[in-house]
């Protein structure tokens, strides 16, 4: 149970890394090509400690790299928001806020779980997120309250983007046996806090709130989006074609 | 037998792969050393950034400086909690990377109030140019006096 919970955090942050690393060289500046890319690196390095420990816990004995790169796509546990496509800076900042700040809502509760290791990578990663969070959130603003076309762009991607962030407060089977345990976090706890800080971002970044409340859903349970596949094809052709390679 | 002061010794002249003036022990990242014997040791290093690439380069530095002196089964293992923030930089090293032109953490998290010396001219009229730089634990700067460009160590807890 604790196996399939770490799996879930780790997806999250393996997926939407491989996401941004895709821009690597790719970036609208240099700078933020570096900053997509060091978010990128942040991310995968969460996903490893997270991989790490759950490795811990795995009837099958698989390693790391097993882990993360060889399980059939049902198994990603990802929601879906974090699988989707980059399409263009604006969409890339809308996705990287509504994850950030999901992101860090969830490890600052996560600093208190009763299991010591996770309480303690959470403490190390929530260092990391708060520097995503303040860079996204700055861009929302700068974008939204920026030109008429920046701010067109940044609408889009919202409107684009807000049938996904609802899964993120989804509870499922599992994760309700380990929160009440004190293991996990109750993310369903953790919306309302999201939508305030949220329409406070939109708000100040002169940016519509969509009306629609319906949200789309699959991600935890392994029925992800058509652009699943896609990443995992690029993700795991390496060590599906080449099986236990290293650096 | 090797001392664990000896093993301390070795380990004081290894350094950060990507800041080459800073040992990790001015860093901050060895938390633990263990003699177990004649060529058995054991480490314990903590990471800085989760995803800082330069983690696996110390622990195979550390690896080959310890085996250098003798050490033939040593184990490095890595510890997460306390986690490393920069307030485990040691004031050595804070010397160090001024003097290597990186200005070091100032005492707040915000960029905009943080308080950064040029490392060139000590100006403290300096201005953000990158929240992120060359590697995750840098931003760039720029002075406003002798308008040199700089890394900043950013401050990270």
């Amino acid at each position: 149970m604790l196996f399939k919970y770490l799996l879930q955090l780790a997806d999250n942050q393996l997926i939407l890394s491989q996401r941004l690393s895709e821009l690597c060289g790719h970036g609208p500046a240099l700078e933020q090509d570096i900053a997509i890319t060091n978010i990128s690196l942040d991310l995968i390095g969460q996903a490893r400690l997270l991989f790490q420990y759950a490795t811990k816990h795995d009837d099958q004995k698989r390693n790391e790299d097993q882990l993360a790169l060889v399980r059939p796509e049902n198994e990603y546990r990802n929601v879906l928001l974090v699988e989707q496509p980059n399409v263009d800076f604006a969409h890339v900042i809308v996705r990287q806020y509504f994850y950030d700040e999901f992101n860090f809502l969830n490890y600052s509760a996560l600093v208190n779980s009763k299991d010591e290791e996770l309480a303690a990578i959470a403490t190390k990663s929530l260092m990391e997120v708060k520097y995503h969070l303040r860079f996204s959130r700055n861009w929302m603003l700068r974008l939204g309250d920026g030109t008429a076309i920046s701010n067109q762009k940044m609408q889009d991607a919202i409107d684009d983007l807000w049938a996904y962030p609802g899964e993120l407060f989804e509870m499922t089977a599992d994760e309700q046996v380990l929160a009440k345990a004190g293991v996990a976090v109750d993310v369903s706890t953790l919306q309302e806090n999201w939508k305030e800080a949220v329409l406070a971002t939109l708000q100040e970044a002169t940016l519509a709130i969509p009306e629609g409340t319906w949200h789309q859903t699959g991600g935890k349970k392994g029925i992800h989006s058509e652009y699943m596949g896609h990443i995992l094809a690029e993700m795991q052709f390496l060590q599906r074609a080449y099986p236990n390679q290293t650096w | 037998m090797t001392t664990i002061e000896q093993v301390y010794e070795i380990l004081s002249k290894v350094t950060d792969p990507e800041i080459p003036v800073l040992t990790l022990d001015d860093l901050g990242v060895i938390r633990d050393v263990n003699v177990i014997s004649d060529d058995e040791v054991e480490v314990k290093i903590t990471l800085t950034y989760s995803g800082c690439p330069a983690t696996d380069v110390m622990a195979g530095d550390i690896r080959a400086a310890l085996f250098v002196a003798g050490f033939t089964k040593i184990n490095i293992t890595h510890v997460i909690s306390p986690a490393w923030t920069t307030d485990w930089l040691s004031p050595k090293g804070r010397e160090k990377l001024k003097k290597y032109g990186i200005a070091p953490p100032a005492a707040t998290l915000s960029l905009q109030e943080a308080i950064v010396e040029c490392p060139q001219c000590g100006s403290k009229q300096t201005k953000i140019i990158s929240e992120f730089g060359s590697t995750s634990c840098k931003a760039l700067f720029q002075c406003e006096n002798c308008l040199e460009p700089f890394d900043y160590f950013k401050c990270h807890r």
